[in-house]
């Protein structure tokens, strides 16, 4: 974009990006304005705000980056409105990647200005007290578990001591499933031996919401996996992959988070990382993206991230059975963000789903269309969440009987939109209704 | 009336949440699709019912504040860029489908309604709406009426003026008036017809009444490639000369091929040959095949190295986004680009596209071609990068000397996208002084504060290189322009940002003495661009015959828009 305007655009020359890591300009150049992104976006369909669109957002980092714009709210709201749901990037023809720029931008403020009050307070808590400490992570799954089935819960709820809780975080506590004893990179064992032919080493990615709230997804993947001939391995050291951090502008604790998961990974010498959290997954596969200015690292990250594999992409890459256990329902797939626009992955989960006998796929319109969940956006943002959620839930179609797709925040998204509706409808992960259908086949057998 | 109390003010009528005005939000409106000149506006505003537009635009036209419509913002020849610190009236929210009536094809829709949403929203029943802007998917209907959009299917079904048969404005001062009829031929002077394709400078469209139309039974779409652009352009004459009327051809050359094939939309395209036809037609089912037999027989006469026909929905689809996100695509290939749009009678594609060679071997700057070639609508993408000094100037005057060529063969200077601020100096291709003053004159009884929307579409007649000659004429005729001289105390500041390049450099008009000429609108003077002095030197000599029924834009160009159903707009973004 020309800067033919100087006396109006731009106040100074110094960028308002001061700190390390900041948006590239590579990346914001490539933005030609051309507005094709306008009408896929979460935010501009809501709002119909230049601002809260994919390329006003690149216009205003690019501003900023040239010192025409300070890095204050007119700034740092339209990058935190983002979704970083990735939608734009699907459509953009010029290759704009929007997500990435966002991320890096979320980096600079997170430099410029601490977030202060209490969703600070709870931010910080969460980013960097609990999710990078596994022995923290557990403490928290437990006093969880604790709340469920100590009675303590009932209580809370039939008290009413839950009303001093916002809306959406009550919604929030009353879909969080049942926490089972023990989360899978503690239940499982460290090798599981593929069965019949080998067809590669795939080690589990378990993922910290993952398995904390749905560590039966954890395993089932891993059954899965074996069960079309691959050999299982859980490396004990892994940690939360930062997704979390990153999307908060925490680059620093997500690239230490990062390295962490490199080591340890690289140790286990497997052909393959599998994990079933698109977000996760996404992030995996951007771990290059920390390391932009440590080639040692970069490499490392390079090496790591080609062994990614989201868990739906390697059974078909591989070949997978298509299971003999019949599951006769009726459901609709969502594609999660980081899944489809992010990961690419659009086919596969589907044709997973088509393998079951019994199964019927009715496809809902929109359904690349974000739920609103988006990380924790929808405890940073609860209004734009709820409204995303509200249109999620209108769009399934009549006479399902579950919503399956392949991210955990999305279950837990539309589990609240389930219980908000009181609906009569199961949430559901693709690997869990594979699972099912091969523990049928297996019975049958 | 200050800042403060603007904003009170209009805050006042729609609330706050939906009035930006604070300096640092307004940034992300600075341009719209041309993003060659920048400017802010002094305020956004969201309105959501033709009331409300009228009460803002009342205010407004009280208060001599210059304001424009906006819709998208997808338009590529700066109809929406504020360059007088204009409020923009935003009409992205007024997008509401108001009724249907299949039985008798029409629609009812407000402006900000997409364009293809509206086709999403009748498909069940078997209807679409025709034009087809290569921006469809986000572009407003309101912003297609402003710029007389077209499409690729235009070639067939004409236009937006051909689509378009009422419609409810709210005129400069506010006043709410219909114009057209929903059926049949609206008795009297055809304003409709004047205000479609005016871009924003006669008023705001708030309600539009559409012609839908039922879906062709059959459609056929083939690809064929070509070792030379004359075989290509030969083919394209040899198909209309055989008596056969397309939905559309599009062709693209080897450097947009490039580009759409680095994108997510990538075709696969040989990179040894030089063009690439997209042939699509349709009708009834039981004739369709037989045509396109035809015309795959015509491409073969003319040495097509190969032909597919789409032989699936899905291949369908894709040949087409191809084509239809080249523009942006391009952004693969270059920073930024300018797109061009010049007309040129089809028998002369291929020494035209020569000229285009020579001229982007001379810049320096490379060209990749993209165009509707069944109606000689040519797309020439110019790439740069302006983070280089002076290659933002030097990418207009290619530009410029494109458009000049495109005249000189008996064409015009726009097809599609419009004058905006990017073609005000090519005006001058097409029409005399004359010309200008008296289409001045049919804007000033619209907007005769020329506060809607100024400095848009026509050039003032007065603007030459000779600044001095220049306010002369200004001051002689200031009667045209109504309240000039009131416009010169409410602008203020902004006309210092009216230029393309700081005045320091000593080829700008010179700063002071009101009244200033920069005001009353048009953009710098050619002889303002920078390299190139062929092209300056062609500029400067200004007017070439008017060639009555080619005519851009505005007044006439409306009206000869509907006579030239070959004729498109695309990408238009204001109301």
């Amino acid at each position: 974009m020309a800067k033919t305007e100087p006396e109006l655009l731009s106040a100074g020359r110094q960028t308002a990006f001061l700190w390390p890591d900041p948006p590239e300009e590579d990346k914001y150049s490539v933005c030609v304005h051309c507005g094709f992104c306008l009408e896929v976006c979460p935010t501009y369909q809501e709002w119909k705000d230049e601002n809260h669109s994919p390329r006003g957002r690149v216009f205003l980092i690019k501003e900023a980056a040239e010192g025409k714009l300070p890095l204050d709210e007119s700034v740092i709201d339209p990058v935190f409105t983002c979704l970083d749901c990735r939608a734009c990037e699907t459509v953009c023809p010029s290759g704009v990647q929007v997500g990435a720029l966002i991320e890096e931008a979320r980096g600079q403020v997170h430099y410029a200005q601490p977030k202060t009050g209490m969703n600070g307070a709870i931010e910080r808590f969460f980013l960097r007290g609990v999710f990078p400490h596994p022995k923290r992570l557990k403490t928290l799954r437990g006093l969880m578990r604790f709340y469920q089935k100590s009675g303590l819960r009932t209580v809370a709820r039939r008290t009413g001591a839950l009303r001093v809780l916002p809306k959406h975080l009550r919604e929030m506590e009353a879909v969080i499933p049942d926490i089972e004893p023990k989360a899978a990179i503690d239940a499982l064992p460290e090798r599981m031996p593929a069965q019949g032919p080998k067809k590669g080493t795939a080690a589990l990615f378990t993922g910290c919401v993952m398995d904390v709230f749905f560590s039966d997804v954890n395993m089932a993947t891993a059954r899965v996996a074996n069960r079309n001939g691959l050999e299982v391995l859980v490396p004990r050291e892994q940690i939360c992959c930062g997704a979390l951090q990153v999307h908060a502008g925490d680059r620093e604790q997500a690239r230490a988070m990062a390295k962490r998961n490199i080591e340890v990974f690289e140790r286990s010498g497997a052909d393959y990382i599998i994990i079933n959290a698109a977000g996760c997954g996404a992030a995996l596969k951007e771990y290059p993206e920390l390391f932009k200015d440590d080639p040692a690292w970069h490499e490392r990250a390079e090496a790591f991230s080609k062994r990614v594999r989201d868990i739906s992409e390697l059974l078909v890459e591989v070949g997978f059975d298509p299971p003999k256990g019949e599951v006769p329902c009726t459901i609709t797939y969502h594609d999660a963000c980081h899944l489809c626009h992010a990961q690419k992955i659009r086919s596969q989960p589907r044709q997973l789903l088509r393998s079951i006998p019994g199964v019927e796929l009715v496809e809902m319109v929109d359904s690349e269309r974000c739920c609103g969940s988006a990380g924790i956006y929808n405890l940073t943002h609860p209004e734009m969440a709820g409204a995303l959620l509200e249109r999620k839930m209108d769009d399934i179609p009549e006479g399902v009987e579950a919503v399956v797709m392949g991210n955990p925040g999305c279950m837990m998204q539309i589990r609240a939109g389930v219980h908000r509706r009181q609906a009569d409808l199961e949430v559901l992960h693709t690997v869990e209704l594979l699972d099912l259908a091969y523990q049928k086949e297996a019975k049958r057998g | 009336m200050n800042d403060a109390e603007l904003a009170r003010a209009l805050t006042g009528i729609l609330g706050e949440r939906r009035v930006l005005w604070k300096p640092n939000q307004l940034h992300a409106y600075a341009c719209d699709g041309y993003t060659a000149r920048q400017g802010l506006p002094r305020a956004v505003v969201f309105p959501e019912t033709t009331e409300e537009v009228a009460a803002v635009v009342k205010l407004l036209h009280d208060h001599d504040i210059p304001f424009l419509p906006r819709g998208a913002g997808t338009g590529l020849s700066g109809g929406a860029i504020p360059l007088h610190r204009e409020v923009i009236i935003s009409l992205v929210r007024m997008n509401k489908l108001l009724s249907v009536d299949f039985e008798n094809l029409r629609a009812v829709v407000q402006p900000g309604l997409v364009n293809l949403t509206l086709t999403k929203r009748i498909t069940h029943q078997g209807f679409y709406y025709a034009p087809d802007p290569s921006s469809q998917s986000v572009c407003t209907i309101g912003g297609n009426l402003a710029e007389n959009a077209g499409g690729s299917h235009c070639l067939k079904y004409g236009v937006t003026t051909n689509h378009i048969v009422a419609a409810k404005i709210v005129l400069p001062d506010g006043t709410v008036t219909e114009l057209g009829t929903p059926y049949g031929d609206a008795p009297g002077y055809d304003l409709l017809g004047l205000v479609v394709g005016s871009e924003g400078t006669l008023g705001i469209a708030t309600e539009i009444t559409v012609r839908i139309l039922k879906k062709p039974e059959g459609v056929k779409t083939a690809l064929a490639m070509f070792d030379r652009v004359a075989d290509a352009s030969d083919t394209v004459s040899g198909i209309i000369g055989a008596g056969i009327i397309p939905a559309a051809i599009e062709m693209m050359d080897q450097l947009a091929m490039q580009a759409v094939d680095k994108s997510n939309y990538h075709v696969g395209y040989p990179t040894d040959i030089e063009a690439v036809l997209l042939i699509e037609v349709d009708g009834l089912a039981a004739g369709v095949d037989e045509v396109m037999d035809r015309v795959v027989e015509i491409c073969r006469r003319h040495h097509v190295r190969t032909v597919k026909v789409a032989q699936s929905e899905a291949e369908r689809a894709l040949w087409w986004s191809s084509r239809k996100m080249a523009f942006g695509a391009t952004g693969r290939i270059s920073p930024d680009y300018i797109v061009q749009d010049g007309v040129i009678p089809r028998t002369r594609l291929t020494e035209v596209l020569q000229r285009i060679a020579e001229i982007s071997r001379e810049s320096g700057l490379r060209i990749a071609n993209v165009f509707h070639a069944g109606d000689g609508n040519l797309h020439p993408l110019i790439c740069y990068d302006s983070r280089i000094p002076g290659e933002t100037e030097k990418a207009i005057a290619v530009g410029s000397a494109v458009l000049k060529v495109c005249a000189d063969v008996g064409g015009t200077i726009t097809g599609e996208h419009g004058v905006g601020i990017e073609k005000l100096e090519e005006m001058r291709f097409m029409f005399s002084d004359d010309d200008l003053a008296a289409q001045l004159e049919i804007r000033s009884v619209f907007n005769p504060k020329d506060l809607c929307n100024p400095g848009k579409l026509i050039p003032q007649p007065s603007r030459c290189a000779e600044v001095k000659n220049a306010r002369h004429i200004i001051e002689d005729n200031w009667q045209i322009f109504g309240t000039f001289p009131e416009h010169a105390r409410v602008l203020g500041p902004a006309h210092a940002n009216d230029r393309r390049g700081p005045s320091a450099t000593g080829t700008g008009p010179k700063d002071g003495a009101a009244p200033d000429p920069e005001l009353v609108g048009a953009a710098a003077p050619a002889s303002d661009l920078g390299p190139a002095p062929a092209v300056r030197a062609e500029v400067a000599t200004g007017a070439a015959p008017s060639v009555a029924g080619t005519a851009p834009g505005g007044a006439a160009g409306a009206a000869a828009g509907r006579d030239a159903g070959g004729f498109e707009g695309d990408l238009g973004a204001q109301g």
